[in-house]
């Protein structure tokens, strides 16, 4: 086992409503990632993935609230840090973050070596122009960027290239988690392949000694990440090693979810496509027992009931339903 | 099913130019087509391969350069305002972003009223419309209880999308233009929009094109698939032959470019 470069126990980040209201987005999340390895969250829009990647950042702000559990990066423990401490001391240096609009974070009136100048010199303010200038250039190299892009205005990039620009910008300080949120979501599929090309060469490379990868594309997940994470209405729902929480979940919300992967590759037209029929369930009063009751095909009486915890199912696996695995694995097969 | 495939729409060297002299750009660059009626057609492509505006040629928003269209075995004639008018009681299209699409102003019940008063529903009774939109609503899995009395900011994207189906159920179309029609739509909801469109083009028999550029949801829905490149039509085929078996280099890029997950993804073509 590698060593756990984040480790996040029992998180809980609720928003506040202007009507004082609790949102809980994300509610009693607990995670590992070792050392070399990357996790991947799925989920529908709004079952809080982005919140999550906020809240594993230590960088509240309001609306967004810290509320209980530890967030803590290669032993050190960042829960409830000031957001100004968390700036200079975490972001960057132990966490990078590429937000999903990443073509929107460069400043359209500077050139990109004046971004990388900023970036390093809020961490070394005694670093010169010239050293900047070669780090950068050869970071840029390592990637398959060109260096000139360095002397480059933003609206001279295109989408693909910009979205690469700021990857290689977030991670020029060699943080210990990188966390991309939808990093390829509004790119075409050509760019779509560069940018996970260079988020694989930056894991294998060591530049980044882990990652956490958002995206509702289950295909994409897949192919970039070790271990999937399946988010439903705040909590997890499944994690479980990439190919059995692709090919053999469990829980009814990540079957639906499985189901519903399109891929151009023989055999996508004779079996038939399930979708998750419904919408989530409002946050601001979540239900008392089950949160996919509501939607789930298989539903019991006994699921309304009480709060459902998380069961074991077989090494580094879990997820959250009241029935057992041989049980689940009775009722799809009865199903089908 | 069907034994002989009477042609829908033509086209015949059908072209679309925009601009003058050095920043003359061709969109559409004689393309050939024949939509057979009942089938569902995907045009795939990237951004800017003209996609879109082959669709605004079709729907005869845009006049065409050269070329021409046939529908039903005539030549198109949509030269007055008023042959546009009945031209498009037989072609109706879905786009993109649902929200864009409805009049912010008027009740979702007012969308669903048009189409019946389109189909000369004018002087039904009150029951008889309120019937006929139960049923349209219920084909998409909508309550149109819920439904009456709310504008269209109300619903979600993929109500909204539904809601777009329900219309184009009621008013029953000879040819239906889909335009990326669920690209802002998640993942988990994307197949019922398909199912949806393919079920409606088994009940009312109409032609579908479904243009988008994930070749993936082509695969699944389509019965014939048409590649374009920078205005010109590189494959076509059934989508059996063309997605398993591509011959052109641009359609096996576009193919090698989507991840898999029954297949290893070559990551190293990029």
């Amino acid at each position: 086992m590698g060593k756990v470069m984040l480790e996040v126990r029992d998180l809980t980040t609720k928003y506040i409503t202007r009507f004082r209201e609790d949102v809980y987005a994300v509610d009693h999340v607990s995670l590992k990632v070792e050392e070399g390895k990357s996790l991947g969250i799925a989920g529908e829009s709004g079952c809080g993935k982005s919140t999550l990647a906020l809240s594993l950042m230590g960088y509240y702000f309001p609306p967004l609230y810290y509320t209980s559990g530890d967030i803590i990066i290669d032993g050190r423990n960042i829960s409830g840090m000031n957001p100004d401490d968390v700036r200079r001391s975490i972001l960057g240096t132990e966490i990078a973050y590429i937000p999903q609009a990443a073509m929107n974070a460069l400043n359209p009136t500077q050139k990109v070596i004046h971004f990388v100048e900023d970036v390093i010199q809020a961490h070394n303010p005694k670093a010169t122009k010239k050293e900047i200038y070669e780090l950068a250039s050869e970071r840029f190299h390592l990637l398959g960027l060109p260096p000139e892009v360095l002397q480059k205005y933003p609206v001279e990039l295109s989408g693909g290239m910009k979205q690469r620009t700021v990857i290689a910008v977030s991670v020029i300080l060699g943080p210990k988690v990188l966390i991309a949120d939808e990093p390829s979501s509004a790119l075409d599929v050509t760019s779509q392949k560069m940018v996970i090309k260079m988020l694989r060469d930056l894991m294998e490379s060591g530049l980044i000694k882990s990652m956490i990868f958002i995206t509702h594309e289950l295909p994409l997940l897949y192919n970039v990440t070790d271990h999937i994470m399946v988010m439903y209405a705040g909590q997890i729902v499944e994690h479980g090693a990439a190919s059995e929480a692709v090919f053999d979940p469990l829980h009814p919300y990540s079957k639906g979810l499985m189901g519903s992967i399109i891929v151009p590759e023989a055999g996508l037209r004779e079996h038939k496509l399930t979708a998750v029929p419904g919408v989530p369930p409002n946050l601001k009063k979540p239900p008392s027992g089950c949160r996919f009751a509501e939607r789930c095909k298989y539903v019991r009486p006994e699921c309304r009931g009480a709060a459902v915890n998380i069961r074991e199912g077989g090494v580094g696996r879990t997820y959250r339903c009241i029935l057992t695995e041989s049980e689940l694995r009775e009722v799809y097969k009865n199903a089908a | 099913m069907q034994l002989e495939k009477k042609p829908c729409l033509t086209g015949v060297g059908l072209t679309k130019t925009f601009g003058m002299g050095r920043t003359k750009t061709v969109a559409v660059d004689h393309v050939d087509f024949t939509f057979y009626e009942g089938e569902i057609v995907s045009i795939v492509g990237e951004s800017g391969s003209g996609k879109t505006t082959l669709a605004k040629l079709l729907l005869g928003l845009i006049n065409e350069t050269e070329g021409s269209v046939e529908f039903l075995g005539k030549k198109r004639d949509i030269s007055s305002g008023k042959k546009k008018q009945e031209y498009w009681k037989s072609i109706q299209a879905i786009f993109q972003d649902p929200f864009s699409s409805y009049n912010i102003f008027n009740k979702i019940d007012a969308v669903l009223l048009d189409c019946i008063h389109m189909r000369g529903g004018k002087n039904l009774p009150q029951a008889k419309k309120v019937e006929l939109m139960i049923e349209a609503c219920k084909f998409v899995n909508l309550k149109f209880e819920e439904l009456t009395n709310k504008y269209p900011f109300e619903l979600s994207g993929g109500q909204m999308q539904r809601l777009m189906i329900a219309r184009i159920f009621l008013l029953k179309p000879k040819i239906l233009i889909a335009d990326e029609p669920t690209s802002m739509i998640d993942a988990c909801s994307r197949a019922t929009i398909l199912d949806y469109l393919i079920q409606l083009r088994n009940e009312i028999g109409m032609t579908l094109i479904f243009i988008t550029h994930d070749i993936g949801l082509a695969y699944y829905v389509s019965d014939t698939v048409y590649i374009m490149e920078r205005g010109k039509i590189v494959e076509r085929g059934s989508a059996d032959d063309v997605i398993l078996r591509p011959r052109a280099a641009y359609t096996k890029r576009l193919i090698s470019d989507v991840p898999k997950i029954y297949e290893e993804w070559d990551l190293s073509t990029v």
